[in-house]
């Protein structure tokens, strides 16, 4: 056994860290927003009438959940570059976003539609005999019920994201693996900075558990109605 | 608004009818199933109309058609002068006019009992939040529920929730209300408070129709009976002559096993 465990502590405790696991925090949750917003837009094409749209959901889906998630962050950093003669040419930062948020869409989009899908068909024909025009039928009645049932799956979507947010490191993106990987390419100490590599995607992945439990807790919370009548006393009628 | 009904029902008798609600020859498939053979109805305005019939013998069907919930194959539907068309706005317009309450209820599970009734008021009929909030008091008070608006739905009993359904369906002020077996996911003890506050909004002059197998219920309010049977409007009239004296051998089956089941 090599294992410098006075290293390890020291690396785990010291600040080298604390930026790149802000980076991946902060890609992880932008890059989620892009895939939670192509994914219901997606997701509504795919639960439409229309054709066109469900062959079009069924390509996007096909190539980006398809192909690896590295493969598709090189094409929007360089591949893109090159294919336009470098008329596009995206950031870092901007290619790493569109990488990993257009492929959350992909997956977005079966979990959305999977959603609306399991909303009780009574809850459409309440909506239609009321009147109540597409828009407001899917803004009010059925996405907030499908996010219930979203809730769940998207928590792992959020977790393997996190995770995914180390392939970055292939186009330089300074996050957690890449700092990991810029200090052991000098030093050598490979176990030890994987291990605090590690530490930290383990430390953030509880963190969200957390997040997530409260989250659905408080969807469901709504619909069992459960908690809301203790504060609000009976009404009074006017 | 309670004057204005009680005006209404005075003068529903002297008053020449307008018709609210007419079908001819209306038809309908599923597939190879002919689930409406040759339907002709007309309801006049303020008339309380229960269609019953054995399970799959289309009644069901026949009232969702009035609301665009099926679409018929054949024949004309006509309510309160709009002819049922392919034209969205034809449809938007007669839904408008058509409250509905369904068998099971569909209540917004994740919207308050007061939310289920403003929801459509304010996106729909453009009442200002606190307006809507007004109308939907004053018909959660006319169900006698008014103490639970800010209750969720699954906090209610199954009878609670039909007379939510009702006061929702209610907001939207229409003049023509559909009932589709409002009382058959209830349990017994419910079903007498869902009829009570079905009979109190006959008294007030809705136009109504409903499917239902409650025969107590047809002979005290409804002015005309209809009995369908595969599809096919079979026999129809008051519900006194209907129950007292079927003249279809169909009808006086289907009583006879209604009546053993009670």
């Amino acid at each position: 056994m090599h294992f410098d465990s006075r290293y390890f502590i020291e690396l785990l405790f010291s600040r080298n860290f604390l930026a790149p696991a802000w980076t991946a925090v902060w890609f992880t949750v932008a890059s989620m927003a892009i895939g939670i917003v192509i994914g219901t837009i997606a997701g509504l094409a795919a639960t439409s009438k229309s054709r066109i749209l469900h062959g079009m959901v069924k390509v996007f889906i096909t190539i980006f959940r398809g192909t690896p998630v590295l493969v598709q962050i090189v094409f929007w950093y360089d591949g893109l570059a090159e294919l336009t003669g470098n008329f596009i040419n995206l950031s870092v930062v901007t290619a790493g976003l569109m990488a990993l948020g257009v492929n959350e869409g992909a997956y977005m989009t079966e979990i959305v539609r999977a959603g609306i899908e399991s909303v009780d068909k009574g809850q459409l024909e309440a909506a239609h005999a009321l009147g109540l025009s597409y828009r407001t039928k899917m803004l009010r009645v059925v996405l907030p019920q499908a996010v219930r049932v979203a809730i769940p799956p998207t928590g792992n979507q959020v977790i393997s994201l996190l995770k995914n947010t180390s392939l970055l490191f292939t186009i330089a993106v300074p996050e957690i693996f890449a700092t990991g990987t810029n200090i052991f390419s000098v030093n050598f100490k490979y176990f030890e900075v994987l291990a605090v590599v590690s530490v930290w995607y383990v430390g953030l992945t509880l963190v969200y558990g957390i997040i997530q439990r409260k989250l659905e807790k408080r969807s469901n919370r709504s619909i069992t109605g459960a908690k809301p009548t203790a504060k609000v006393p009976t009404v009074v009628p006017a | 608004m309670g004057v204005e009904e009680i005006a209404g029902q005075v003068t529903q008798g002297s008053e020449n009818k307008k018709i609210a609600i007419s079908m001819e020859k209306v038809n309908k498939w599923f597939g190879a199933l002919h689930v409406l053979r040759d339907v002709t109805i007309t309801v006049a305005e303020g008339e309380r109309v229960v269609v019953c019939g054995p399970s799959g013998s289309g009644k069901s069907t026949l009232i969702r058609c009035l609301n665009w919930l099926e679409t018929h194959q054949q024949g004309r539907i006509v309510i309160d002068g709009i002819e049922l068309t392919e034209s969205p706005r034809a449809r938007d317009s007669i839904r408008a006019k058509i409250g509905m309450v369904f068998q099971s209820f569909n209540l917004f599970p994740h919207l308050t009992i007061l939310e289920n009734c403003t929801l459509a008021p304010v996106s729909v009929r453009k009442m200002s939040r606190k307006q809507a909030e007004e109308l939907a008091m004053s018909y959660l008070q006319r169900v006698k529920i008014a103490d639970q608006a800010k209750k969720y739905p699954g906090q209610l009993s199954g009878g609670q929730q039909q007379r939510v359904a009702i006061a929702r369906a209610l907001c939207m002020e229409p003049k023509i209300m559909l009932f589709d077996e409002p009382t058959s996911a209830l349990d017994p003890e419910m079903i007498k408070e869902v009829l009570d506050t079905m009979t109190t909004l006959a008294e007030s002059g809705m136009t109504m129709i409903c499917v239902t197998h409650e025969m107590g219920f047809a002979r005290q309010v409804a002015d005309s009976v209809i009995f369908m049977d595969y599809g096919e409007i079979v026999e129809t009239g008051p519900p006194h002559r209907m129950f007292a004296d079927p003249h279809t051998e169909r009808l006086k089956t289907f009583l006879s096993q209604i009546l053993h089941g009670h």
